[in-house]
This record gives structure tokens, C-alpha cells and sequence, in this order.
């Protein structure tokens, strides 16, 4: 009987394979992103002295994604509590979640969270924030319930963030100045031109802290670009990706959104725990909304109920639990915050080494921003060029753009990798 | 003024809104039928024995990496997820024309299915397709293609409330008279709310048109294992399909039989006519998972594909599902005894005859809000109860 039904069922698929296409004939393949060529050609790359610059976790000195034993200590713990029930399930995810990284964000004494004017919602991971809140944006963004944008995106960003608010249904997604690559910095003068002339009413996305360029805008430049924003109404929509990783704790590397906050500013952050607590596969996220007064607060809240329960439903809870317990406990949460220190020093140390190598070897260029910038991402002013001969000849791979993970460096592969930049700044471009 | 300050209220979810005026109530006597989530006979939630072993094995895996788990999933997860769909002797798999998406829950996987449908089905931009739900179906079906960008959405006939079962002809009707190329969306077993399911002859009937008429199946398989108690037996329909040589998508949620609510798991199954399709198709949803959550979270599906992968485990989480299943039967014949007993006005054999957790009382709102008010017992407005308390 199965073998008489797999033949008829296979003489079947026969005669339609020549009457009737697929109704996916027309599906283009999609052309793969730069971040999986590039992690494809390492991959499949068999040099036994190829290293991987262009990750987005935190690595550890043996080259792993750091987890804390801590953490560790905790997840067991969780996992074998026989008392913890079932959370009774929630669209916006675990309340103790979203209390503790609300504060974290805007700080305890918040003006904002004391009025009860902030949304803090758990997501799937930060590309989940930041979906979450353009969805909000374009649906509800000053009673315009098909908001196209414009939305402004910093030059070197991440080259998903467009998609993501493409696929939200805001198309008119431009860019600002952000990256001089002549002076290693950021081009304030450059990108206050263009928060100048953008239309009023557009969204800004700004990095709160660990831009992939790793150049963070100063507090005075905070000053200048709040001031410009209230002035012509554009909103912002901040980033916090690797929260805590740049000065090694969460509210300081929050500082930008607390001080647009003080100033009465509505705002959107995105931002993810997943670095700071070595939760990658556990996708911890937090979409964070202040508005200017609390009666718009119930609605805001409903519809973004609405929004969340058409994509995700309710977000995963594992990891929430985990950052809750730490957080909301002094004792786990100082021992936490050791690990976070240790993560953001290791970082700069690793970037002094960079820096005093390439000095050593002479390399052409200046390095001083390497121990400006903080964090674990830094752009080396590579151009395509350069990066194609890094990886074509040396094995090593950076972003397209010349961004790399300092994290990924660490004592085995640091000379190696010094040497290959320097090398590739110095020859002659492949023909 | 805030930029928010148009925003209206949107209404609140019936079935949150039923649950949190029952958490209010102080009746000590109170039941909620409301929210399908089981409950087992002390009214607790009930984590699957192999699921406490499992997570006890992970946790003290030290091998196991941390890193974001790849755009699609968790390979192991996906594979294994769509065998248990479609059968481990199915020959789409055996063709290597079928893939799939691990998804944040059934919803996830809806999503993604919705949102590459709209893009890249039957040529491209699909905003105009209409696409069917059944009357009635799960709420939620509605918000999610329409903000998967489905301007069209029509429901098709279903539940027959005068003789309190399904609809055949009108049913079928529909799939004559929908314009071809609309996308159907089928609930694989146990239907949500009605509890009531095609037999194998009207599942027939109803593939014969859907051939004839090229029209897209979309199925919702969020009960597999709970309704009859074997997986196989569950998907019957979805295989069936399967061996007629359909192309269709199959959303999977784990949610309800592996009691993994909170770890939102769930699987997009595509089964294409080909490799060649297979991989254009991926290749998309690939790109629409990017913008959307970027990978999806790792332990729920560490937890399923542990279990689906051992034999020994697997043999362990039917016998947990059967276990579930079996208290949903009893529950329901000594529902139905108990009523009859009392002598309640009406008929009742329908709470036997449907399957899976929900069944339609036919009971209509005034005596719903008679429960929920004078009776403390909270059900839903249209009538539907979960059949496990």
C-alpha cells in the first residue's frame, strides 16, 4: 500500500513537474549580505593563521564568547529551582526585566520614570528592539499611521539597521555624516549640516555608545545635537547594542539617553544585555519609549501590544530571568559587575597593545584613536582595497567598511594581526 | 505634546483581558476556560518530566557554545522538527525539497511565512492576494497577515453553529469560488476555537480543489501529538497534502506539546517542488528574519532537538504528550457525562466528537457572561472552552 501510494504520488509530482511551475519561480535568490560572504570566505579559508575580526560578540582571550562562570552559576541554579513557576505570559516579557533595564537606562531617579511616562518592553534580541520601535514609528509616528520616514542612519552604521526599517515599512532611509576618516573621528560639523537641512519631523538614529566605528560622540557634541533636534523636531531613536562594554558599566555608557531625557526629549533606545551577561544565543533585548506626558502612555501601550503580538507574541524568557535575578539582587549583581569591568579593560588593553605594535612597526597612519575610543568596536580607516588584500593575502578578516571587534585580538593572534595591517597599508593595492 | 498623542486605544486581547479579570476575582470557587495553555488536574502548568531532564542535561553540557545561533536556527532543530511534520519516511525530505525556519513560536513562524508570501509568491508583491482564515479562527490570524501586508484577508466558511459541526460545502464553496493563486490557511489538527476537524474523506474533497484551483496552503500546526495523542495520526492531513505533491508551508509551534510556552519555539516547514526553489525561497526568508528578530533565541530549541534527535528521549516526550492528550479525553467524556446527567437542556455529544483543547459549547454571550459574572467560571464570548482544568 505505501509503496503503490509513493509511486502514484511520484507519477504525480512527474506530470506536474511539466505542467505547473512552482509558484516560487520568480523568487530571486537573495544576494547574499557582505557580514555572511565575509564569514563564508573565512570559514571555508583553511590558513592555519587566519583570525576573524569581523564578529559581533565579545570574545575572550582564548577566542571564545565570554561567559562568566557566574552567570553559569546562576543559569544552573534557575534551571534546577523546582519553586519558579511558569511566568504568567506577557506580550511586553518579564516585568522584573523590563524594571531593572529601564533603570538602567535612565537611572533610578529619572524624572521620566518617576512621572510614569516610559514603556519598557522586553524584545527578541536588539535587531527585535529596533524592529519593535520602527513598527511603533511607522504606524503611529505624529498621528501618521503610514510613516515613511525619512529616517537617518549614521555613515559606517551596521548595514542591517536600513533593512530593518525597510522591512518595518519606512523605505526613505538616508544617511548622515558620521565617520572622518582623514581626522579617525566622528565629523561633528559634518553631521550637524545634515541634522540641519534633514526635513523636520525626521527620525535620527544615534548610537548612545559603541558605535562600529568606535568613535562616540563627546558630551559637548551631546549638547550641540540635542539643542539642534529640539529645535527642528526630529526624534531620536538611540542605540545601546553592547550596553555596559564601553566604560564597563550600564548607566554610564547610557549617559547620552539620560541627558536627552532631562531635557524633556521623547525618545526611542534599543538596547541589548546580550554582551554584557554572554547571553548571544538567549537574545536579550529591550525596546525603551519616553514620551512627553503619561496620558498617552495606556495607548501607546495597547498598540504596541498589537504589534508585538502579530511578530512574536510574547519574547523568550530565559535569559530575561537570568539578567532580572542578577540585577535586582546587590550581592549577584556586584559580583556581575567585576566580569563587566574585566570585559571593558580588556578592551582598552587590547587596544594599547594595537596601538603601541603598530607604532613600533612604523605603520603609516595615525593611531592615537585607538585608545580614544572605548569599546570593543573600532574602525582602522582601511579602504576596500586594503581590506580585500588583509583577507586575500593575510587571512584576516575586518568589515568591508574597516571596522573590526577588538575583542577577537588577543595574545596568540596579536602579532599576526598587527603585522598583516601593516603590511596591507604599506603595499600596493591588488591589481 | 507628544508625538504619540493621536494614538488611540487599542482594544485589549479578549483572551489576556479574560484572564487578568479573572486573576481579579476573589471567588474562591473561580475557573478559567479561557486561555488554551493545559493545566493539569491540581490547576498548575505541567513541565513535561523529559523537559526537566533535558534542561538539567544542557545546562550541565559544558560543550555547548554560546554564540548567536545562525540566521535560520538551529540545524539539528530545524530537521528534526519538520520529520516529526511530515514523517520520517517522507519523500519530500528524501527529495531534499524540504527546508525550514526556526521561528519565535507558531506566531513567528506565521510571520515569516506571511511576510515572504506577500513578497515572492506567485510572481512578486502580494499585497492584493486575498488570503483566507477559517470563520472562526484563532484572533490572532488576522493581525498578523495584515501586518505581514496582506490587504486582503477573507475568512472562509467553517463552522456549521446549527448543527454544531463543520461546514463542509460551504467549505468547499468557497475554495471553488476563491480567485486562484489565494492563499488558504488550514489548521492542521484541532482546530482553534471550534475543536472540530475534516475527516479524511473531507480533507480529500478538499485538496482535490485546492489542486484544481491552485490555491496555496498555509498550515497552522500548533496542536500535533495533543489532539489524538499520536503525532502521526495528527498530521495526517499535512502528509496527505505532502504525497499529492503540493507546495506548502507548515508554521509549527511547540508551545502547547512540549509545554514550552515561555521559551517560544517554533518551526516554518517548506516544502518546495525542488532543491533549486528550496533555496531561493531560504535564501529570502533568510533576509526577512534579518530585519525582524536577526537570529532566533537558542535554549527552547536546544530543548526540542535534543529530544526529537534521541531515540530514547523522543520515545519519552510522546509518552508525555499522550499523557496530555489522554487527560483532554477524559476530561471531555466526563464533561459531556456530567451534563447529560444534570439533565442540561441541549445535546452534547459534540464535546466528544471534537478534538483538542478547545471545544464550542454553543453557548451563546448572555449565557457566557452568566458564567463569567454569577458563576465565576470564565470562558470566551464566542462560546469556547479549554477542555482541561
Amino acid at each position: 500500500m505505501q509503496s503503490r501510494r509513493a509511486s502514484r504520488a511520484g507519477a504525480l509530482k512527474h506530470s506536474e513537474k511539466i505542467t505547473k511551475p512552482s509558484v516560487f519561480v520568480d523568487t530571486h535568490a537573495a544576494a547574499s549580505n557582505q557580514e555572511a560572504k565575509s564569514l563564508f570566505a573565512f570559514k571555508t579559508d583553511d590558513d592555519v593563521r587566519k583570525v576573524y575580526l569581523a564578529g559581533r560578540e565579545y570574545l575572550n582571550e582564548q577566542g571564545q564568547p565570554y561567559v562568566s562562570p557566574f552567570i553559569g552559576k546562576i543559569k544552573r541554579r534557575l534551571s534546577s529551582d523546582q519553586t519558579l513557576g511558569s511566568p504568567h505570559p506577557s506580550s511586553f516579557g518579564l516585568a522584573e526585566f523590563n524594571h531593572r533595564a529601564t533603570e538602567a537606562v535612565l537611572g533610578k531617579k529619572s524624572s521620566a520614570i518617576v512621572e510614569n511616562r516610559v514603556l519598557g518592553i522586553q524584545t527578541v534580541g536588539f535587531t527585535g528592539a529596533v524592529r519593535l520601535g520602527a513598527e511603533l514609528l511607522r504606524h503611529w509616528y505624529n498621528g501618521d499611521t503610514a510613516c515613511q520616514g525619512p529616517v537617518y542612519l549614521s555613515s559606517h552604521c551596521d548595514d542591517s539597521l536600513a533593512g530593518v526599517f525597510q522591512a518595518a515599512g519606512m523605505p526613505d532611509v538616508r544617511q548622515y555624516r558620521y565617520w572622518d576618516a582623514g581626522r579617525r573621528g566622528v565629523c561633528v560639523d559634518g553631521l550637524l549640516q545634515d541634522l540641519e537641512t534633514a526635513p523636520e519631523r525626521s527620525v535620527v538614529v544615534l548610537s548612545a555608545s559603541a558605535h562600529p566605528t568606535g568613535a562616540d560622540l563627546s558630551r559637548e557634541h551631546w549638547a550641540l545635537i540635542a539643542r539642534l533636534m529640539m529645535r527642528r523636531q526630529l526624534f531620536p531613536f538611540m542605540l545601546l547594542p553592547v550596553a555596559g562594554l564601553c566604560h564597563g558599566e550600564l548607566e554610564r555608557d547610557a549617559w547620552p539617553v539620560q541627558y536627552c531625557q532631562s531635557l524633556g526629549m521623547e525618545l526611542l533606545c534599543a538596547q541589548s544585555f546580550s554582551h554584557c551577561f554572554g547571553l548571544y544565543g538567549e537574545h536579550v533585548g529591550h525596546l525603551l519609549c519616553v514620551l512627553r506626558q503619561s496620558s498617552v502612555l495606556l495607548a501607546v501601550r495597547s498598540q504596541t501590544e498589537r504589534l508585538i503580538n502579530a511578530l512574536w507574541a510574547q519574547p523568550p524568557v530565559g535569559g530575561a530571568r537570568i539578567v532580572a535575578t542578577v540585577l535586582s539582587n546587590p550581592a549577584h549583581r556586584a559580583e556581575w559587575q567585576e566580569g563587566v569591568w574585566h570585559m571593558a579593560a580588556r578592551c582598552m588593553l587590547v587596544r594599547e597593545r594595537l596601538r603601541e605594535k603598530l607604532r613600533l612597526l612604523g605603520t603609516p597612519g595615525c593611531w592615537d584613536h585607538l585608545t580614544q575610543q572605548t569599546g570593543p568596536y573600532c574602525c582602522t580607516g582601511l579602504n576596500v582595497e586594503q581590506v580585500e588584500y588583509l583577507s586575500k593575502r593575510k587571512h584576516v578578516y575586518v568589515l568591508p567598511n574597516g571596522c573590526l571587534n577588538v575583542s577577537a585580538v588577543n595574545s596568540c593572534n596579536l602579532d599576526y594581526v598587527t603585522e598583516a595591517l601593516h603590511e596591507a597599508l604599506s603595499a600596493e593595492p591588488l591589481s | 505634546m507628544s508625538i504619540f498623542s493621536e494614538v488611540p486605544q487599542a482594544p485589549p486581547v479578549a483572551v489576556f483581558k479574560l484572564t487578568a479579570d479573572f486573576r481579579e476575582d476573589s471567588h474562591p470557587q473561580k475557573v478559567n476556560l479561557g486561555v488554551g495553555a493545559y493545566r493539569t488536574d491540581e490547576c498548575q502548568p505541567w513541565v513535561l518530566p523529559v523537559v526537566k531532564k533535558v534542561e538539567r542535561l544542557i545546562v550541565e553540557d559544558s560543550s555547548l557554545n554560546h554564540e548567536y545561533l545562525p540566521i535560520l536556527g538551529l540545524p539539528e532543530f530545524r530537521s528534526a522538527s519538520s520529520k516529526v511534520a511530515l514523517g520520517d519516511d517522507s519523500p519530500a525530505i528524501k527529495e531534499n525539497r524540504v527546508g525550514a525556519v526556526q521561528a519565535l513560536g507558531g506566531t513567528g513562524a506565521l510571520r515569516i511565512g506571511g511576510e515572504f508570501l506577500r513578497r515572492w509568491y506567485n510572481g512578486t508583491n502580494n499585497t492584493a492576494t486575498p488570503i483566507y482564515v477559517s470563520a472562526p479562527t484563532w484572533e490572532n490570524h488576522n493581525a498578523v497577515f495584515a501586518d505581514a501586508g496582506f490587504k486582503d484577508i477573507r475568512p472562509y466558511h467553517y463552522w456549521d453553529g446549527a448543527k454544531k459541526g463543520l461546514d463542509i460545502s460551504g467549505l468547499l464553496d468557497d475554495l471553488e469560488k476563491a480567485p486562484e493563486a489565494s492563499v488558504f490557511v488550514l489548521h492542521a489538527c484541532a482546530h482553534n476555537p471550534t475543536g472540530t476537524d475534516p475527516t479524511q474523506d473531507e480533507w480529500k474533497q478538499i485538496a482535490e480543489v485546492m489542486k484544481r484551483r491552485n490555491l496555496f496552503v498555509f498550515f497552522d500546526s500548533a496542536y500535533q501529538g495533543f489532539a489524538s495523542g499520536s503525532l502521526d495520526k495528527d498530521a495526517w492531513a499535512i502528509r496527505y497534502f505532502v504525497s499529492e505533491g503540493f507546495e506548502l508551508f507548515v508554521a509549527q509551534s511547540f508551545s502547547k506539546n512540549f509545554g514550552l510556552y515561555n521559551e517560544r519555539v517554533g518551526n516554518l516547514t517548506v516544502v518546495a517542488k525542488d532543491n533549486e526553489n528550496l533555496t531561493r525561497i531560504l535564501s529570502q526568508m533568510e533576509k526577512i528574519v534579518r530585519t525582524t528578530w536577526s537570529n532566533p533565541p537558542s535554549q527552547g530549541a536546544r530543548i526540542v532537538s535534543k529530544t526529537l534527535n534521541c531515540p530514547e528521549l523522543f520515545a519519552e516526550w510522546k509518552g508525555n504528550v499522550k499523557t496530555m492528550a489522554d487527560r483532554v479525553l477524559l476530561m471531555r467524556d466526563q464533561l459531556k457525562a456530567k451534563l447529560q446527567a444534570l439533565g442540561t437542556p441541549g445535546t452534547w455529544d459534540h464535546i466528544t466528537q471534537q478534538i483538542g483543547m478547545f471545544s464550542f459549547t454553543g453557548l451563546n454571550p448572555k449565557q457566557v457572561e452568566y458564567m463569567i459574572k454569577e458563576k465565576h467560571v470564565y470562558l470566551m464570548a464566542s462560546g469556547r472552552i479549554k477542555c482541561v482544568v
